[in-house]
């Protein structure tokens, strides 16, 4: 286990510790391609890791919490503060651009500023068509909707704007 | 000095908690497979608001109260939330009309509260509108296929606004701790009444009048109702304190 330098960091190298955590609910994502990490800061008594939850009753927020803490404490960052802000509101707008590749990849249509309700068309992330139907407004979890493609006839999750 | 907005946030929190906890009770039971995944992440939805309204409220309290202690041990009388909310599910129709009700009242009440002095508060109404919007898409659309469908549906819908229409009129009847934060809730009246117009209209649903209002829950006089609801919520925490999973 590396022990880190702790003269040896800034804002940067932390991040690159937290984009190797990755969300419990869609493991092909980082919490920082997702935008759920806000902010970090670096205060003379330790760091502060800034998060948001997706959705309020999001569940996957202690584990993330968690996930963080354990990730940063086996680097040696033991003096650490996470602390969770509701403002401004988390929005699809902050999944990066890399993020939103890694969600087509894994079969989850990726948010689309064309869908912003949920509706038929939204493109098959597997075949590419857009001959696809609504199944349901709510998906497996809240932040997903579930479309059926009616040409490879695979059903696939939409990730909504929200 | 609190008192008002703790009352508020108390009352806001527990809306959210006992129709999150009603919702609930569909886990596994809904009509569909999409529409069970529906109305228990709608719960999800209204626990994760009630969570924030809990935390904040323990917050300004500033003595040893948790969002769990909140929740889970204080005692019927207490509870600030509608009679509405707490009514039983019954069939599809009623639950849907009962979720129809309050989250066409949320959507107009936290747009205003996203406007609020308080940050916090705005904050988190803000941040909940989002996924009411969703809330009230939802059920508006099944209130129609409802009240529009077939004799069986419309049926169970018209039973079901017979027996909730009567508790509608509390939620704009201010209580003495809304007065006092200057909760405007008239305009929120005349919003919500063309909201329910426009969608029994679609739905081919009368609209109900001279309908006697039962009112007292945001003051604490609930139906017997909600002692049901506690007394399965707090089981664990009044019988273990303190455990944690």
């Amino acid at each position: 286990m590396v022990i880190m330098n702790k003269l040896n960091f800034n804002k940067e190298t932390i991040y690159t510790y937290l984009k190797e955590i990755k969300d419990p609910e869609i493991p092909v994502l980082s919490i920082v391609d997702l935008g759920i990490v806000r902010d970090v800061k670096i205060n003379t008594d330790g760091l502060e890791i800034v998060i948001t939850a997706t959705y309020t009753g999001c569940p996957a927020m202690d584990m993330i919490a968690t996930d963080i803490r354990m990730q940063l404490n086996k680097l040696g960052f033991t003096n650490l503060k996470i602390s969770t802000i509701i403002s401004p509101a988390w929005t699809t707008d902050w999944i990066s651009d890399a993020g939103k590749i890694k969600l087509k990849n894994y079969g989850i249509a990726p948010p689309n500023k064309r869908f912003l309700i949920a509706s038929n068309g939204v493109e098959c992330p597997r075949c590419q068509s857009i001959n696809t139907k609504l199944i349901s407004e709510f998906g497996s979890t809240a932040c997903k909707a579930m479309f059926q493609c009616d040409d490879c006839c695979e059903p696939f999750d939409y990730f909504k704007c929200h | 000095m609190n008192k008002p907005i703790i009352d508020y946030l108390l009352h806001l929190a527990d809306n959210s908690l006992i129709l999150g906890q009603r919702n609930a009770e569909w886990c596994g039971h809904g009509p569909i497979l999409e529409q069970d995944i529906a109305i228990t992440n709608i719960s999800l939805d209204l626990i994760g608001q009630s969570r924030s309204f809990y935390q904040y409220a323990a917050q300004l309290k500033n003595d040893n109260t948790t969002e769990d202690s909140l929740a889970f041990f204080r005692t019927e009388r207490e509870f600030k939330n509608f009679l509405l909310l707490e009514q039983p599910n019954g069939d599809w129709a009623q639950t849907i009309l009962k979720q129809f009700f309050f989250s066409s009242f949320q959507f107009l009440l936290f747009q205003q509260l996203q406007k609020n002095s308080d940050e916090t508060l705005a904050a988190i109404a803000e941040k909940s509108l989002k996924e009411i919007s969703y809330h009230l898409r939802w059920s508006s659309e099944w209130v129609e296929r409802l009240g529009d469908g077939t004799e069986e549906s419309r049926n169970r819908i018209l039973n079901a606004v017979n027996n909730l229409w009567r508790f509608t009129g509390e939620l704009f009847i201010p209580a003495a701790y809304e007065t006092e934060l200057g909760i405007e809730l008239n305009s929120i009246k005349e919003n919500w009444q063309e909201k329910i117009n426009e969608i029994f209209k679609n739905a081919t649903l009368p609209i109900l009048s001279n309908v006697f209002f039962q009112t007292g829950g945001k003051t604490g006089n609930h139906t017997e109702q909600l002692g049901f609801i506690l007394t399965e919520l707090q089981y664990m925490q009044r019988t273990f304190p303190g455990c944690e999973w």
